[in-house]
């Protein structure tokens, strides 16, 4: 009997080429919407989280001056020095390391090329405080940052304005570049980070021992940034606290008197940035879940529409011997099997267009199976829900009724 | 042998309340197996109630029909379409035939439900399109049809189970006079060569003249009976 029915509803669908594309294209539509929208919020997300697992874990910012920048009016807060960097690191609990930044400005050459950057002077501890690993080379050796040696290492952008011949990956590596005229040997090549949270390409960087910097382009001890890296058994507002207390007693500020430096949580830019993102994946999830409503609507009316002008046809089979159950099973096939193909057609499409649009998007392309699984869980629900019942109140009809309905 | 079909005293009654509607007032009759009997009447008169209940498309309120000698009244919705499974073909005024289906596949459904293989259906179907003499259009949809053609498309798909009774709702009623009369003769040649009990409905007095035996509806009740019979059998 399940077989006959099968026969009877492939036949119906078949012969109701247009009612059967409507059926489904509202459901393509419904599916393919929930997907995309999904998708792409998920890649968003995605995307930012992976920009706040650039920025590292945990690591405090410690520059001079009260909140960004070096604030207006009254003397000039000095910079830090040697002796902060090691009073941090011997006084204070639960930090990993501590990496003095120096920096300056320099025009790196290399044969005919030539690139604007910075220079940025620090110590070994600036690879651990931060995940940043090197894909080529190696990073100081003790000797070369206690001697201020000119041997450096590139971030990607560098590599590419100046080593622009191509060659093997690390063809660079044992090279000499100069930089504002000092020669100084390629001894690391840094991975690619990309676009910093709040804009500025991170891998436009040369990074030096901090002694080479200061003696022979900064030309003063001056310690610009630090960067503190925290434990992750440790609380870093307590950690922050700490720090703050110290580098007060150090500068002489006392009392009710503000600080002349402010430490930067990165914990704080992560905290924002998934908040904001878990609003977005909110709002996104809630026009998926509208768009889903409204292809279910369109498939309810579809279905309803076509039962009721198919009540003299359910008319017919019940006067040459139909039983109602018969009937009501071939409605019931016709209606999962237009709900499932429009669920897999929405489902290619909406990977096509998550395609297309992810790149335009800067996002990352993904597959999540689980809203592609539920929004085709969904769309069959509707269609056989809405083609089911309304076919039951048909077959319920007494035959003769059924079959005088116009 | 019990009568193919004996109603005593069937009512119908529609509506409730001051609305209510008797259609039938106790209908007493005999048909038996092999008769080609005509029901006449004017509008009203309760004839196409008769019929629908005779199909088992609608039940009586009161009264018994008997069909082989069972009481039609104590079976189920489904046991109904079961009996009209097996034993019953019915031809409607409408020819109510399924839309951009072909002619075959039209005389196929009752045997799709009867559970029959792909190659009996075919075989059935084919015969009994022939019978109708429509061999040559089975792969016709209804609207590449005539209406007498689709009438007889209806005819073939209503004989295909070899029923024992045929239900013929004002069969001729949306045709010209003389596709109503080929309609007529095919059905007659069926109760003749066949041996199906036919059971028709008209209101045209040339078509109920094809008829063994003439019942005359009036107001819901059996007014008379005419034979058409020259020589008793």
């Amino acid at each position: 009997m399940l077989f006959t029915t099968f026969i009877l509803a492939f036949r119906s669908i078949r012969r109701h080429l247009m009612r059967s594309f409507l059926t489904t294209l509202g459901i393509i539509i419904g599916v393919a919407a929930v997907i995309t929208m999904v998708t792409l919020g998920e890649a968003t997300t995605l995307a930012v989280q992976k920009q706040i697992a650039s920025l590292g874990n945990n690591i405090l910012l410690v520059r001079p001056g009260q909140g960004f920048g070096r604030g207006g009016g009254g003397p000039q807060p000095s910079d830090f020095d040697a002796r902060d960097v090691a009073a941090i690191r011997d006084q204070i609990a639960g930090i990993t390391a501590v990496a003095p930044q120096a920096s300056s400005a320099v025009t790196a050459v290399y044969e005919g090329s030539n690139w604007t950057t910075t220079v940025n002077g620090t110590t070994a501890d600036f690879f651990s405080v931060q995940p940043w690993p090197l894909v080529a080379g190696r990073s100081f050796e003790p000797d070369e940052e206690l001697a201020g040696k000119a041997v450096c290492i590139l971030g990607n952008t560098v590599r590419k304005n100046l080593f622009t011949g191509g060659g093997e990956p690390d063809a660079p590596l044992g090279q000499r570049i100069r930089l504002n005229g000092i020669s100084c040997l390629v001894i690391g090549l840094l991975s690619t980070r990309g676009q910093a949270g709040f804009g500025g390409d991170q891998d436009d960087v040369v990074i030096m021992p901090i002694k080479t910097v200061q003696r022979r382009l900064t030309g003063n001890l001056d310690i610009r940034v630090m960067l503190v890296g925290v434990d992750q058994a440790y609380d870093s507002p307590t950690v922050q606290t700490a720090i703050t207390g110290l580098l007060r007693q150090r500068r002489q500020i006392t009392g009710d008197k503000q600080d002349d430096f402010n430490i930067f949580d990165t914990a704080q830019i992560s905290a924002t940035l998934t908040a904001t993102t878990t609003l977005l994946t909110g709002i996104v999830t809630a026009v998926a879940a509208i768009s889903l409503v409204v292809g279910g609507i369109g498939i309810m009316n579809i279905m309803l529409v076509s039962v009721t002008e198919r009540t003299r046809e359910i008319g017919i089979r019940l006067a040459i011997g139909a039983v109602a159950n018969e009937v009501l099973t071939q409605f019931l096939v016709e209606a999962i099997v237009l709900s499932c193909l429009g669920g897999v057609i929405g489902i290619a499409l909406a990977q096509v267009l998550v395609l297309i649009i992810a790149p335009l998007m800067q996002v990352p392309w993904l597959f999540v199976p689980r809203i592609n699984l539920l929004a085709f869980l969904i769309a069959a629900a509707i269609g056989m829900v809405f083609g089911y019942f309304p076919a039951r109140r048909a077959a319920g009809l007494n035959p003769i009724d059924a079959l005088r309905a116009e | 042998m019990a009568p193919l079909i004996q109603l005593s005293h069937v009512t119908k009654t529609f509506g409730t309340g001051e609305a209510q509607f008797q259609a039938l007032k106790g209908v007493d009759l005999k048909v038996a197996s092999g008769d080609f009997v005509a029901i006449m009447g004017p509008s009203g008169s309760g004839k196409s109630t008769m019929m629908n209940i005779l199909g088992c498309l609608d039940v009586p309120s009161g009264g018994q029909y008997l069909f082989k000698g069972h009481d039609v009244g104590s079976l189920d919705r489904d046991q109904r379409a079961l009996l009209r499974r097996r034993y019953l073909g019915f031809v409607f005024q409408g020819y109510n035939l399924l839309a951009r289906t072909s002619a075959l596949e039209n005389v196929e459904l009752p045997l799709i439900y009867r559970g029959d293989g792909r190659e009996v259906r075919q075989t059935l179907s084919m015969a009994a399109l022939t019978k109708v003499g429509l061999a040559d259009w089975a792969g016709h949809t209804p609207s590449e049809l005539s209406g007498g053609q689709q009438q007889r498309v209806a005819i073939a798909r209503a004989l295909v189970t070899n029923p024992e009774l045929l239900l013929a709702d004002e069969p001729t009623g949306n045709l010209d006079s003389e596709r109503s009369v080929e309609i007529m003769e095919l059905l007659t040649q069926l109760n003749q060569t066949s041996g199906i009990t036919v059971l028709m409905v008209t209101h045209e007095p040339d078509m109920a003249r094809f008829a063994e035996r003439i019942i005359h509806f009036r107001d819901g009740l059996v007014d008379h009976v005419d034979s058409n019979k020259a020589v008793p059998a």
